[in-house]
């Protein structure tokens, strides 16, 4: 039977789902890993299974939360769903859909939709809707120019917090100020207003974000009646924005690489040379060698504030942290800019390409009331567009870089009070108990007994490093609970692509293991082949020769200096409209995402084919 | 035009000329004119039809026999095609006929290299989209001397008076003296690869997407349906190729020296291979899109790829009519408050 292949593929836990075969596991027969029972035990109680789950669907968000979170981390899963609750079930009032819940079990995020069915419920709530969510259409423009001034404004207020610090005596000047408050204080005021910036934070990523898909989605599922065979990529096309701010890192990446030819100083990029060693040659270079260390500073502030990955993570450090990702492109650049390539972005064709598609699809609808239909549509998606590429810039890095580096003053702090012996350990503490932990150190500054962390944390920290490892070398269920008959949540089928036939590929997926094919997102069109370069962290970046494939879990914007380099790339997560796609196509890159198993499935070195516009990789041997 | 109007060359005619050069001549002076690489030729109008008719009506009604037929009564029909056609077949061409087709001949094969002709019916009720006639009457391929040009051309006349030409007339009732035939002389394309095109999905009805079949040597093996072709799928606009399904082509047709064609398998290497390069793929998604403009309709095209000179040739374009007979509802109209439209996302089941 084709659903007790779903249990065997997991290693370490089995479960038996050939009771009910229109079931995936019910979350009750899901065992916390054996040794690691403390670890799971540290998320708050309101993220743990319990036996009332069982009646719900549950899906696995591998989309954003590829790996095992640490304690610290699930705090964006709880500000990211209560904003994006808030938004559908009470600001915006979605019809057909309150908000996402959420649970933890080793590690991994599973959410369930919670669906509106009742018709006279949903009848009201459309009226109360069409009030608010039309009014955010009609008013778009000047609701995004306030947005991006209140996202300045947070990211400014966060900028502002002053340097996590202890001193030994208070500093004479707030004695002799008056000032009355001990700095004690201020690392919880720090601590709770950082906590607070992040959920403000993503209650603003969620304000227009439902509208801004659906407007997009409308159209997209337009395109896809009247053309049933369009691609996603073209539908995409048609609505990507051409100066997004996504594109703008690696803009200025090409911009360095020709102050680097124009001030003479090419030379001192070379492959394989660390970020250091060129910064460390550079300052030698003389007044060349300095003028561009100073362009590089306008670059850094804010287009460096990127993250290597989606920003989910601690670990998902910015540009600006580690400068190695930004400086592995620039040798190509300048190799290209002396072939004598331009390297700038041709807007204007660009532009004049998109117009043109736009104009073919629409010559071929059947009659002026199509393309009517059509016209208002793409309209609307042109007008939220700019959000839905824009924000992640905001929120998804630059803030959530800023968070996460002051969460690191904490743990720099903690650590050399021995609460744990390093800095990054801090994150092994839900936000609960970080707050608890500095309360302990105020505590044992203000009264100058030893403060009674280290007694409890190293070993605790410990346990939870060791159960994120363990964690890390089990599968876990796609979904959990019985299969739903239709998923109509428009947020889940919007922001995760997850459809009932997603789910009969999931329950399906026992029987797909010895194919040497792996399907996935088209992303970019074009057939390639070469040897598989599996990339799992951004350290292993400087591995990739030219006409390697990269394979990794996810690509993100920031990989963009290195998809000039390579021939093409595949993701074990994203869709054909997340930025990894949108980047591929930028470089004409033949590439496909959401695979789901390829970083797994694909062996370093192995020779394979993929087919972007088919979204199918292959292992050629 | 020649002189006593019973040739026309390809150049000088058009669609509106049907009542005059039949439906397939119309079409190729069309494509011709529109800039449509076809290969060249010329039409022997219904006019050298009607004159050579009207002679045998002196000698014994045939229209007016024809139209008194009921298609039910296949025994009458059949009566009635075999002794027309008999008669078709003998009786003595007009000499004017005959030398205006053997000077064209002539001039055809003297500016153009290619080693024989086809003869084509080309009846004026044919290849209008409502009324399909396309296959009721017959095609000659491989035809490389005069003589048997003049035989097959007559041919194509006798063919109208088919069992299944009689019995599709009369079942749709089109007067006889509306029904005329013009024969289509034009040269072969040795063809290295062949096949057939829609511009739009065969399967979805889709028209942003054109789907190819194609074998190696002539298109008869793909039209008669004697060889499973290579089939891709690309699209209209971005030519992205998104299905590429290569078959196992055992055989091929070919010409034979002496006029015909004949069935030979194909060299081993060749069999398992895509018959058409992806830069010939895109070549032709360019013509089937000026096609398509031209019309202003999806087409059914047939097209060759030269064996000597590489160049694509489209040697026929139809009205695709499956699809177009039932077009859909709109998927949207235009809505009066623009937003409304986000509904579709948002309000549930539909």
């Amino acid at each position: 039977m084709r659903h007790a292949a779903v249990g065997s593929r997991r290693r370490g836990v089995i479960i038996d789902t050939s009771v009910n075969p229109r079931s995936f596991p019910l979350p009750s027969s899901l065992q916390v890993i054996p040794g690691t029972e403390q670890a799971q035990a540290a998320y708050p109680y309101y993220t743990q299974f319990t036996a009332s789950d069982d009646n719900r669907f549950w899906f696995y968000n591998s989309m954003h939360f590829p790996e095992p979170m640490s304690a610290f981390d699930m705090v964006t899963a709880e500000a990211a769903y209560c904003a994006l609750g808030s938004s559908s079930t009470r600001v915006h009032c979605i019809p057909t859909t309150l908000g996402i819940d959420h649970r933890i079990i080793n590690g991994r995020v599973y959410i369930g939709g919670n669906a509106v069915t009742d018709p006279a419920e949903i009848a009201r709530r459309t009226t109360e809707f069409q009030e608010r969510a039309f009014y955010y259409y009609e008013n778009w423009e000047r609701l995004y120019a306030q947005w991006r001034e209140k996202m300045l404004a947070l990211i400014r207020d966060a900028r502002a917090l002053p340097k996590v610090a202890l001193p030994e005596f208070e500093p004479l000047e707030h004695v002799r100020a008056g000032r009355g408050v001990a700095s004690n204080h201020y690392l919880l005021d720090i601590y709770q207003k950082t906590l607070e910036g992040y959920f403000r934070m993503w209650h603003h990523h969620f304000e227009f974000l439902l509208l801004g898909y659906g407007a997009y989605l409308t159209f997209f599922a337009f395109c896809k009646g009247a053309f049933p065979e369009i691609s996603d990529q073209t539908v995409a096309r048609m609505v990507a924005g051409i100066e997004a701010e996504i594109f703008r890192p690696d803009e200025e990446l090409r911009r360095l690489a020709r102050c680097a030819v124009e001030l003479g100083v090419e030379a001192r990029f070379q492959e394989g040379m660390s970020a250091q060693q060129i910064m460390e040659s550079l300052q030698q270079a003389g007044e060349g060698g300095k003028a561009w260390l100073g362009e590089l500073e306008i670059s850094r502030e804010p287009w460096f504030n990127i993250n290597v990955g989606d920003g989910f993570y601690h670990y998902h450090r910015s540009w600006n942290d580690d400068l190695s990702m930004a400086f592995a492109g620039l040798p190509g650049y300048i190799a290209r800019l002396k072939a004598g390539e331009s390297l700038e972005r041709p807007l204007g064709k660009l532009q004049a390409e998109r117009r043109e598609l736009i104009a073919d699809y629409r010559e071929l609808l059947s009659s002026d009331d199509e393309r009517a239909a059509y016209d208002q549509m793409i309209t609307l998606a042109h007008r939220v567009f700019p959000y839905v590429e824009g924000h992640k810039f905001y929120c998804e890095h630059w803030y959530t870089n800023l968070f996460f580096n002051k969460i690191r003053e904490f743990g720099a702090l903690l650590a050399a009070h021995e609460f744990f012996p390093n800095q990054e350990d801090v994150f092994h503490l839900t936000h609960y108990e970080l707050e608890a932990a500095i309360i302990d150190l105020m505590t044992s500054w203000s009264n100058g007994s030893p403060p009674r962390g280290p007694e409890r944390w190293p070993q605790i920290v410990a346990e939870r490093k060791a159960a994120i490892v363990e964690w890390a070398k089990h599968d876990t269920p796609p979904a959990l609970g019985p299969v739903p008959e239709i998923i109509d949540d428009p947020a889940i089928v919007m922001l995760w692509g997850i459809t009932r036939e997603t789910l009969d590929t999931w329950l399906n997926v026992g029987n797909e293991g010895s194919s040497n094919e792996i399907k996935g997102f088209a992303a970019c069109s074009g057939v390639v082949e070469g040897p598989a370069r599996v990339v799992k962290s951004v350290e292993e970046i400087g591995r990739l020769q030219k006409g390697d494939i990269l394979v990794c879990q996810i690509t993100n914007p920031t990989w963009a200096p290195i998809f000039q380099k390579i021939a093409g790339a595949v993701s074990d997560i994203g869709g054909s409209m997340s930025h990894a796609a949108i980047v591929a196509r930028e470089f004409s890159l033949p590439a496909v995402v959401g695979t789901g198993t390829a970083t797994s499935r694909i062996k370093d070195g192995q020779r394979i084919r993929v087919d972007g516009g088919r979204g199918i990789v292959t292992i050629l041997q | 035009m020649g002189a006593s109007g019973n040739v026309s060359w390809f150049a000088d005619i058009g669609l509106n000329d049907r009542p005059t050069v039949g439906g397939k001549g119309g079409s190729l002076g069309e494509l011709f004119r529109a800039g449509v690489a076809v290969p060249p030729g010329f039409v022997v109008r219904t006019q050298a039809f009607e004159g050579f008719l009207e002679a045998l009506e002196h000698e014994f009604p045939i229209r007016a026999k024809v139209e008194l037929l009921s298609p039910d009564d296949l025994e009458a029909v059949t009566a009635c095609s075999k002794a027309l056609r008999a008669r078709l077949e003998e009786a003595v061409l007009p000499p004017l006929v005959v030398d205006d087709v053997l000077a064209a001949y002539a001039r055809l094969r003297h500016e153009s290299s290619a080693a024989a002709v086809a003869v084509r019916s080309s009846a004026t009720t044919e290849d209008a989209s409502e009324a399909s006639f396309a296959g009721l009457q017959d095609t000659y391929l491989w035809v490389n001397s005069w003589e048997e040009t003049l035989r097959k051309m007559r041919s194509c006349w006798a063919s109208l008076y088919s069992v299944e030409s009689i019995c599709y007339r009369r079942k749709h009732g089109f007067p006889e003296a509306s029904v005329a035939m013009a024969v289509v002389v034009q040269t072969m394309v040795e063809a290295r690869s062949a096949g057939v095109m829609f511009t739009r999905s065969p399967t979805t009805g889709d028209r942003s997407v054109i789907t190819i079949e194609g074998a190696w040597g002539l298109g008869s093996a793909v039209v008669g349906g004697e060889v499973t072709p290579d089939r891709w799928v690309i699209g209209k606009i971005t030519g992205e190729i998104s299905v590429r399904e290569i078959s196992e082509k055992r055989i091929k047709h070919v010409p034979l020296p002496a006029g015909g064609i004949e069935t030979v398998p194909v060299e081993p290497e060749l069999v398992r291979g895509a018959c058409m390069s992806d830069a010939e793929l895109q070549a032709l998604r360019d013509l089937a899109r000026k096609v398509e403009r031209h019309y202003g309709r999806p087409q059914d095209i047939e097209w060759a790829v030269d064996r000597h000179s590489g160049d694509i040739r489209l040697l026929q374009s139809r009205p695709e009519t499956v699809w177009s007979m039932k077009e859909a509802a709109p998927v949207a109209r235009a809505a009066e408050n623009p937003l409304s439209h986000v509904m579709s996302i948002f309000g549930g089941r539909r």
